[in-house]
């Protein structure tokens, strides 16, 4: 059964996003790591780049898989995790503290339009 | 026998030579007519090492290697046939090897005339109006004959023609291929048996189609009973069928795909027709088109004049051209061989022997593996894994295991319709002695999965080397020397 | 096709069906097809052998003087043994790396003398010929540099490569900017000033050029990289032995055929593509890659890897849709470069360059050709100007076992010289065009 935090939004494509003032922190499920296996390496954005809800701003890797990240949010990257680029299965010993870019939201309410953390669930479920 | 794991760097030893090259006769210095700025300053680590280092070192690797003529290779869609000597030995002929792709076309009659004959062949035995033997291999065939599908589109002034349609039970390659060709995926749901949803289809059928890309048989080497309609469908709203020639051995000699309504194919000689695979290429990947496309095919063209004489030729309409020179000639010079030998009489048994090989084993080990669909198959069929799916054993393990036994292993979950595919496709090559072994085999495979799971769990055991770590592969990709000696300092 | 009439009869039983016709059952009787295939009847290998013998026949053994991207180099007898071993060439691709590791490692082989001669860090396992991956080397250019859809490509790059990576571009929708030559090098200038439009992608060069120049690439690379977008030079692979690198050039990406690392001309093929690039464009070159790696018991073993880039994984997603390589071609490749070394690789150039240069003097000393661009250096292959009608020339050169230069039109030739011409031979080509 995978993990599922109350206190974030969801994406349906398996993103999860944590807001502080303007800032929105996106990293990939549990569920999403999970499904992934093994992850191998993280293609992410460079900070300064911009990026728009429901398009692709990198890929996630495992030795037999690989998937499109999708931003959830719209705005410019202000951080990436780069503990990432040298030990990407930090994702895979926990998806939820191992987020992968800091993004300075230009559009606050495209996260109300985000899962709840009990829609998610049941999103895993099916 | 001791396990051979040196490099070729490795043996190296300065001042060590492999070659021998004739002096300089002609009292020039072309080296001392290029600046300095031109030239590599950066040292060049090759390898130092004597001709016998060279025969030992690739002939201990060649023993490090399992192939058609090592043993049976029940892979799925891969079609592994025999590769008779006799089409390797004509291949090398000098007469061939030595002809220059930009040779007089007077001087090169030769290798015309046989280009333009196999072209001639396949279109005979698919039902289709002309060949190119350009494409290099069956992805590159895809990629050409969706470029026919868009060019003759175009050419009609219906721009709005993006999409190609694609079932969900295909293989990566034609989704890919539309990709690289510009063209929009629309995905087809299959039926259960794997046979394209017609009713899905339908409403799918409108006037920004380019056209379908199918296999037939199937994924699961069931025959699409329902291709006329799904022809005329297609057709009937202004699209293109597009065969992957990649199932074409068991029609080979019985049902043709022009006569099936498809409009463009690809032929993967290296499967249908026998050419070896190489351990992983040269292929080559000929494309078909009905009368109606023949002008898109890219160029050079090979023809026959009126005065019985070859030629090369360009056509402005064509898509463009997709290779340097003509393909992977010496591939098309096997097949040509191959279709020779067996002739019109014996070609017509190609598919049926192949179609019997693959029931004959179906029906001997549906006892101990699942057989998802009943019934007839073509040329291949998939297991979805073990039937008894207590003992924990997956088919990653029963592959594996058949490596012990000296077994190539099936093509494994593949298709993505079943969790535990495990996809057999015998071939008509092999002998009814060699089937019964590996029905055997895979018996006492499925009885170790009751009785000692374990051990085939951990197969395999008796392999040059055992499991590898992958995820350490892909995660600090070492991919040459130098890393590697990087790496262990 | 083994089977005997007992062992059919004792199938059919096993399967349940009277007849392998029945096996057919379920397809329409309409499409079965009961005509003669327009094919000849069935030879036995006496008559193969002769029927094969009779087309080489018809083929002329020519005395090579043409490029054009296809070298007449030296093609030494062991890698033909080699390539006979039937583990080889029987094998599939190493998909069980179990049993595949001698496939395996020579690609692991190959990629390292890729690496090396083109001074990247890393290659793949090969790809189709040299014009299909220049071709590939510009969709990873738009891949790695994300929303730019232009790539130039300096017309000194070879009108055949040139012909595929504008087909390519075409069909999926990258514009393709040819930018003009200038002196028979290309134009800087030019391609800065395309560069200042924004969405270039990257620029692809050629060493040595289509003429057989060897260009100099200063400042092409910061160039280029000051407009964010990347370099593919698409090199000849035996020249790199001793002409600078692509890397040295500052390239992202390198590429190029295969072919002159001793493969037979073949009537154009099989030869192979090659690519090369940096360990920070590594994730998106297409192709398969073998890595390095341990099995359980921690020996050296080689497996295929990074391959979840790879269509039929990614499918749709996937920058490219190849799924091959040329791994025969490769392990010919591999050979090759281990038989020659260091050494031999430099001498095959060194010999070529002279044999280049001494043709050079002897056509200029004919008084009836003029070098068509005056000082600008060349290794194996030149360009001369001449008032003599070429086709006449080089029907009269056929005639006598020649191959001549390639005729580029508007009087332009074009010689190549490899390690297998001699001295005499040319002193032949030179009296057989005087003549006609």
């Amino acid at each position: 059964m995978s993990k599922v935090l109350d206190n974030l939004r969801y994406a349906d494509s398996h993103e999860w996003v944590k807001v502080e003032g303007d800032i929105a922190t996106v990293g990939i499920t549990d569920y999403a790591q999970h499904a992934l296996g093994s992850i191998v390496y993280v293609d992410m954005p460079e900070v300064g780049d911009e990026v728009t809800a429901g398009e692709e701003f990198g890929a996630v890797e495992s030795v037999k898989a690989a998937s499109d990240l999708i931003s959830p949010v719209s705005g410019e990257v202000v951080e990436i995790n780069e503990a990432l680029e040298d030990e990407p299965e930090l994702i895979n010993k926990d998806a939820f503290e191992n987020w992968i870019m800091k993004v300075r939201l230009s559009d606050a309410g495209e996260v109300d339009a985000l899962l709840d953390a009990a829609a998610y669930a049941k999103l895993c479920e099916e | 026998m001791k396990y051979y794991d040196k490099l070729i760097f490795e043996l190296s030893r300065p001042g060590r030579k492999g070659y021998e090259l004739p002096a300089n006769a002609f009292g020039t210095d072309g080296a001392a007519e290029i600046p300095a700025d031109l030239k590599r300053t950066e040292p060049l680590d090759l390898p130092e090492v004597s001709e016998l280092d060279v025969v030992r070192h690739y002939t201990n690797l060649s023993n490090k290697n399992f192939g058609v003529d090592t043993g049976f290779y029940p892979l799925g869609s891969c079609t592994m046939k025999y590769n008779p000597k006799i089409n390797e030995e004509l291949s090398a002929m000098p007469e061939f090897a030595g002809v220059h792709p930009l040779q007089p076309a007077e001087t090169a009659q030769g290798a015309l005339e046989l280009y333009y004959n196999l072209q001639h062949a396949l279109s005979s035995l698919a039902g289709l109006e002309e060949f190119t033997l350009n494409p290099f291999a069956g992805a590159h065939g895809e990629l050409t004959g969706l470029m026919v599908m868009r060019s003759y589109h175009e050419s009609r002034g219906d721009h709005k023609r993006t999409k190609v349609i694609v079932p969900d039970s295909a293989h990566g390659t034609n989704p890919a291929s539309a990709m690289v060709a510009g063209l929009e995926v629309v995905t087809v749901k299959s039926r259960p048996n794997g046979s394209v949803d017609v009713e899905d289809l339908k409403p799918l059928l409108d006037d920004t189609v380019a056209g379908i890309m199918m296999t037939n048989p199937n994924t699961l080497g069931m025959f699409e009973t329902e291709i006329m309609e799904i022809a005329k469908l297609v057709h009937e709203a202004g699209g293109l069928l597009y065969y992957d020639g990649a199932n074409f051995n068991p029609l080979l000699g019985k049902v043709r795909p022009g006569d099936m309504g498809f409009d463009i194919m690809h032929i993967n000689l290296h499967k249908t027709f026998s050419t070896p695979h190489g351990g992983g290429g040269p292929g080559s990947g000929p494309v078909g088109v009905g009368k109606h496309l023949v002008q898109f095919l890219p160029n050079p063209r090979v023809r026959k004049g009126e005065d019985g004489k070859f030629f090369v030729d360009t056509d402005d309409r064509a898509l463009g051209t997709i290779s340097t020179f003509f393909g992977n000639f010496g591939v098309m010079m096997r097949a040509y061989a191959y279709i020779l030998t067996l002739g019109k009489e014996g070609i017509r048994q190609v598919g049926p022997l192949a179609t019997l090989n693959a029931n004959y084993i179906k029906e001997s080990l549906k006892d101990d593996y699942l057989l998802p669909i009943d019934g007839v198959c073509k040329h291949e069929f998939v297991f979805d894994g073990l039937k008894d799916k207590s003992t924990g054993v997956t088919t990653l393990n029963v592959a594996k295991r058949l490596l012990d036994y000296g077994f190539h292993a099936p093509t494994i979950y593949f298709p993505l319709l079943f969790h535990e595919s495990m996809m057999i496709e015998p071939t008509e090559t092999e002998s009814k002695e060699t089937l019964d072994e590996f029905i055997d085999v895979m018996h006492t495979v499925a009885r170790e999965a009751r009785e000692t799971p374990d051990e085939v769990k951990n197969a395999p055991l008796t392999t040059l080397v055992r499991k590898l770590d992958e995820t350490g592969a892909a995660k600090n990709p070492v991919l040459t020397y130098k890393a590697l000696k990087k790496n262990a300092q | 096709m083994p089977h005997t009439e007992e062992d059919i009869r004792a199938m059919l039983e096993k399967i349940g069906v009277q007849t392998i016709d029945d096996l057919y059952g379920d397809v329409p009787e309409e499409v079965i097809y009961r005509e003669e295939y327009d094919i000849p009847s069935a030879m036995s290998e006496i008559e193969l052998r002769r029927h094969f013998k009779e087309l080489g026949d018809k083929n002329r053994q020519l005395t090579v003087f043409a490029g054009g991207g296809a070298y007449d180099h030296y093609s030494p007898s062991v890698i033909g043994h080699l390539l006979q071993r039937s583990e080889f060439y029987t094998a599939y691709t190493p998909y069980q790396p179990e049993i595949s590791q001698g496939t395996l490692q020579y690609i692991f082989e190959y990629q390292s003398i890729i690496a090396e001669l083109t001074g990247m860090e890393a290659s793949n396992a090969s790809m189709y010929d040299g014009a299909t991956a220049t071709a590939e080397a510009m969709f990873m250019m738009v891949a790695s540099t994300k929303k730019k859809n232009r790539v130039l490509i300096s017309d000194t790059v070879s009108e055949r490569v040139q012909a595929v990576v504008k087909t390519y571009g075409k069909f999926h929708g990258v514009a393709v900017t040819v930018v003009p030559e200038k002196d028979g090098v290309s134009d800087l200038d030019a391609i800065k000033k395309e560069l200042e439009a924004g969405d270039v992608a990257g620029i692809i060069v050629a060493t040595p050029n289509k003429y057989g120049i060897i260009e100099d690439y200063t400042g092409f690379a910061d160039a280029v990289h000051a407009a964010k977008g990347l370099m593919t030079v698409n090199a000849d692979p035996s020249t790199l032995a001793v002409l600078r690198t692509p890397a040295e050039w500052g390239a992202d990406i390198a590429c190029g055929d295969g072919q002159t690392l001793g493969m037979p001309l073949a009537f154009g093929g099989p030869y192979l593509g090659y690519m090369a690039t940096s360990k920070a464009n590594l994730r998106k070159m297409p192709g398969r890659v073998v890595g390095a790696t341990t099995d359980a018991d921690g020996k050296r073993a080689y497996v295929l890897t990074l391959q979840a880039r790879e269509q039929h994984i990614r499918r749709e997603k996937a920058t490219s849709n190849i799924c091959s390589n040329q791994s025969l071609m490769a392990l010919y490749a591999t050979i090759y470069v281990a038989l020659m070394g260091k050494e031999g690789l430099k001498e095959v150039n060194r010999l070529s360059c002279d044999g280049a240069h001494y043709l050079y003097n002897r056509l200029v000393e004919t008084g009836k050709f003029t070098p068509a661009f005056p000082g600008k250096p060349f290794l194996k292959e030149f360009v001369m100007k001449t008032d003599l009608d070429m086709k006449r020339v080089n029907a009269h050169l056929a005639e006598n076992g020649v191959m001549g230069g390639l005729d580029l039109g508007e009087g332009l030739v074009e010689f190549a010289v490899t390690e297998k011409r001699t001295r005499e031979e040319i002193d032949r080509l030179i009296t057989l065009m005087l003549e006609a």
